[in-house]
This record gives C-alpha cells, structure tokens and sequence, in this order.
C-alpha cells in the first residue's frame, strides 16, 4: 500500500504539529537564536516535503527532522566560520571569541537532545514568545506558532486578518526579541510571577477569543479555545507547582464544557442560566474540577485564576440554575475584586447579589459603575442594567439600556439578541393593539 | 477533534493478567507523553469479558449471556480519548502506542482510531431537536462521565 502525495502532505501537516514545538525549542537552545532555528526548522520541514513522498515517512518522524535541523545548523556554523576566514581583518577583534563559541557549538550540536532537557526547553520557549516586551497580539502569535504549531495561514484565518499581517508580526517580533537580547531562560526569582503572568495571559487571551469572537459573524471559533486548551495543558505539566497555571486551566476546561450549549441551532448565543445543562460535557467539568483541586491543594486558592475557576465550577455543579449558591458567587466575585480589582468584576457581583436580593439591589450596585470611565464602552454595563430594569417593569428605559448595549457591541451574534430582548421590553410597555 | 483510541483484546488481558512491570513502564510513559502534549483527556482499561455480560435484544426481548466471549480481536479492552487537529494526527499518537511491550510475543494487537460526532456534525432538524428534547430528559449528571 502506497500512500498518496495528498495523504503524505496531511500525515507531514499532522506531525509537524506534534513535532515543531520541540524542534523549535531544542534547536533555539542549541543556537541561542529563535530566528535561526525557526529556519532551521523549516528547512527540515522543507526537506521533509521534498522526501517523504518518495521515500516514505520515517519510523520516528520527530527524530529525523532534528537531525535534519541539525545538520543545517552544522552546515550554517561552517559557512559562519568561512565567512569570519574570508574577513579575517573585519573579523580580528571577534576571530578568537567566535572561534571559542563555534567549537562549543558544534559540540553541542553533535551530542543528542537530551528528553529530559525537552521539558526545560519548550517551558523557555513559552516564556520567550510571550515575553512583555513584545505586544500582546505578537505574543499571540508567536505561541501559536511556535507552541500550538499552527501555520501563519491557520493563525491568519483564526484571527480574521490577512496572513501578511500575521507573517509581519511574527518577523517584527523575533526582530524586536533580537535587539533586545531577549536571553532564551525561564525566569527565576522575583521576575518569574510577572512573566508567568504574562504567559497565563497570552493564553487566556487566546481562548477568549475563541469563546467570544470580539468580532466577525460568529459567537465562538471552537478551535481556538481547543488550540488554548492545549497550550494551558502542556503548560500546567511543565510547571506543576504553580497554582495559577492549573487555575488557569481549569477556567478553561470548565468553561469549554459549555461549549455546546451556549448557542442555539441557529448560531445564536444563549446565556449561561438559560442552557441546557445535560449538554454540558460533564468529561471536562470533571477535568476542570480536578484542576481547581490542584490549584486549591496548592495553596493558591486565592488566584485571580483560580477564583474564576471556582466561580465556573459553582456553575458547572449546580443541577439547574435554580441551585445556583448565588451567595458563595457573590463571595468569590468579592475576593477576586479583592486581588483583581476591576469595575467589570464588580458588575458579576451586582447580579450575583440581584439574584440573592433581587433586582433592586442589583440596580443599586450598577447604578454606581454608571461613570466608571473604564466602563464607558462596554456593552455588558448597559446589557446587565436592562435586564434589572426589565425584572422591575420599567420597560421603557431597559429598552433603551438594550438598544445602548446593542449598539456597543462588536459581535452580530450578540447585537441580534440585544436588539431581540429590546424589541420585547417595547412590546411590553406598550402591548400591541393598543 | 476528539478521537477514541479503542484497544483490542488479547489473550493477556482477557485471561486477566495484570501487565508487567515493563509493561506498565512503557505505557505510563505513553501516557505521560499524550499528557505533556496536552491532548489527553481521558483512558481507562477494562476487565476482561469474562467480568461482564452481554445483553442481547431481538424481537422485543432481551436475553442476557455472560462472558468470556470468545473473539478476542473484537473485544474491547480499553481506550483514551483524545484530543488532536486532524485524523491524521489521531493516527499518528495511535502508532506510538507502545504494543511491542504489552502485547503477547508474536500476537497481533489491534486499536482502533474513531472520532465522536461533534456539534457540526448535525445540521439542525426536526430530529436533532427530539434528540435534544429527550436529552433535556435526561438528569443533568447522566452519561459515562458521572460527577
């Protein structure tokens, strides 16, 4: 049985995937430099294009890409030294250094990539493609790409932008990692929590938008929660010790479980208290419960992470929605505003506390966010507004705060419920006939 | 893409026997490995059939016959579930199943690669919505995941 060139092409896309974080990350350690080795990399990759359909796939695929990549880097190193030869005089002040730095390199470029150093190095490449001297959407990019093994034209499409502008990012951002001497290590010490941060963040930001597209015709890209889902799972193994990474994934799994009961057979979005809850994925809760007793068993029950995730686990163990221990939500909003404070959590705990002491209070409580400036264009403030005003009868200004929330957001999906619930509030103030 | 990874009986798991100290190295090991890629969601392992039973449904009556059953290749001995990109990526985490150290020397061992239905997979319809209907009947913790 011969495979075809198609089938060879989709089994080579499969195992890169599996196989380029690695490469990328053994490799940046070996040549202290992500730009060369992420074209190392690719010449194996591209050598592998070349071969497989003639030759077959290897029996271990991963093995040979790093030889592969190896010997390039071995290759490269020799025409490095050609060319220091050739400028000997330009070259005098650094010969004698380089020469040093060349041997060590080839010598450690011989010896096998060590498994139990595979670990240490895909946790710095973590680090390094989300380092904060980079923006946020390069990090982004960078940890698909060198982390989620996506191609630029998966991130591209994912993200809803030209794939130059992807491609663009990725080369401005190993530019600016360059010149900034980025060194290519896991932060110790006092650095490490800002920069893990960093990395939770990048993640996070990855299945947000994955969960609730900011923009484009649809409510969610599932994919890109999946491709987050992964990214936090790989990261929990690697740092096992740290709360917030567990945290983070159990955020993740337990709010993914929803995944297929947040829209209707039309696409449209449905809000947490009206779905369905036998279509929760009961596999995911299960994981993300586990998560959170790791978090929790690590001391690190107080994480902004972790207080999130233990809000989605009062969700996701409640029966129905009428079981919901609004008491206990409205506690945990009150610690995380506590550690994170922010207008936005204090908004969840205004309907936690409606849903405790009924809409009044609620009202009470978003009426003082009114002028919170940080608030100003986020839909969710009018959005949540409406609906108290909606449970105490006065129809006519929840339609307006609707109409307002609807005209704030950038999701269609969304703007068509708001606009849907605005048009109710009208018929109610003013029943039809009349 | 969530993918099963069904593995086949042999004569080593339907007898019962417990697997070696090798085996259940290089398959802890496997295990580790689907883990620290973040695609593994869930495995277990089943007793052999002859701990079980099948139940039979023909013309309206059900008749129950307990194990052992005799075709070992058609029986289910445990599986992972997997999350991946592609099928070709499911196949490829199916090759590196570490067989050679857990299987009877010289015996053939089988798994199977199937991908659950995801959402897409339905376009809405009169009976998508009964199946949610019936579903909705269901208590919300029901299904093979409990708790």
């Amino acid at each position: 049985m011969t495979a075809t060139a198609e089938e060879t092409r989709r089994r080579i896309e499969a195992l890169w995937r599996m196989e380029s974080p690695k490469l990328y990350a053994g490799l940046t350690r070996l040549v202290r430099d992500l730009g060369l080795a992420e074209e190392l990399a690719q010449d194996a990759l591209v050598a592998a294009l070349e071969r497989w359909p003639e030759s077959g796939v290897p029996e271990n695929p991963g093995a040979w890409l790093m030889t592969t990549a190896k010997h390039r880097a071995i290759d490269e190193l020799r025409r490095d030294k050609l060319l220091v030869g050739k400028h000997e005089e330009l070259a005098r002040d650094v010969a004698s250094g380089q020469e040093e730095r060349s041997a060590d390199l080839e010598a450690r470029i011989e010896r096998d990539l060590d498994e139990e150093n595979l670990g240490d190095d895909l946790l710095r490449l973590i680090f390094t493609a989300c380092h904060p001297v980079l923006s946020p959407e390069a990090r982004v990019a960078m940890t698909l790409r060198l982390l989620g093994g996506l191609t630029t034209a998966e991130i591209a499409r994912a993200f809803l932008v030209p794939e130059p502008t992807i491609a663009q990012r990725i080369v401005r951002a190993k530019k600016t990692l360059g010149e900034a001497q980025v060194p290519f290590e896991v932060p110790r010490g006092g650095e490490r929590a800002a920069r893990l941060a960093s990395v939770l963040e990048v993640i996070y930001l990855i299945f947000n938008e994955g969960y609730a597209a900011t923009a484009g015709d649809d409510w969610m890209r599932p994919e890109l929660c999946e491709d987050a889902l992964r990214l936090g799972r790989v990261l929990a193994e690697l740092t096992p010790d740290e709360p917030e990474a567990q945290g983070l994934v159990a955020l993740m799994e337990i709010q993914a479980s929803r995944e297929r009961a947040r829209r209707g057979p039309t696409g449209e979005p449905i809000l947490l208290l009206e779905q369905d809850r036998s279509r929760w994925d009961q596999l995911l809760i299960r994981r993300g419960l586990a998560a959170l007793d790791r978090a929790e068993a690590l001391g690190g029950a107080r994480g902004p992470y972790a207080l999130q995730a233990a809000l989605a686990a009062c969700h996701a163990r409640a029966r129905t929605a009428a079981d919901t221990d609004w008491a206990r939500i409205a506690g945990l909003y009150g610690a995380l505003g506590e550690v994170a404070p922010s207008p936005i959590v204090e908004l969840n705990r205004a309907i936690a506390l409606a849903m405790l002491f009924g809409p009044e209070a609620g009202l009470k409580l978003v009426d003082a966010l009114k002028d919170d400036p940080a608030l100003a264009s986020y839909h969710l403030l009018p959005s949540v507004r409406g609906d108290f005003l909606t449970k105490l009868g006065r129809f006519d200004e929840a339609r307006a705060e609707l109409e307002r929330a609807a005209a704030l957001t950038q999701n269609a999906r969304e703007r068509a419920l708001l606009l849907a619930r605005a048009a109710a509030c009208g018929e109610a103030a003013s029943p039809s006939g009349t | 893409m969530r993918f099963m990874m069904i593995v086949k009986a042999n004569k080593l798991s339907e007898a019962g026997a417990l697997p070696s100290e090798a085996a259940l190295a290089a398959m802890g090991k496997y295990n580790e490995e689907l883990q620290k890629a973040g695609v593994l969601l869930d495995l277990s392992g089943l007793k052999p059939t002859s701990k079980g039973a099948r139940v039979k449904y023909a013309g309206g009556k059900a008749t129950v016959v307990d194990g052992p059953f005799s075709e070992a290749k058609e029986l289910v001995a445990g599986y992972w579930i997997i999350q991946v990109k592609s099928k070709e990526e499911a196949i490829e985490w199916a090759k590196r199943i570490p067989f050679e150290a857990t299987s009877p020397a010289g015996e053939a061992t089988e798994v199977e690669v199937r991908p659950f239905y995801e959402l897409e997979d339905f376009a809405p319809g009169p009976a998508v919505e009964s199946a949610k209907e019936r579903a909705k009947k269901l208590p919300a913790n029901a299904g093979p995941h409990r708790g």
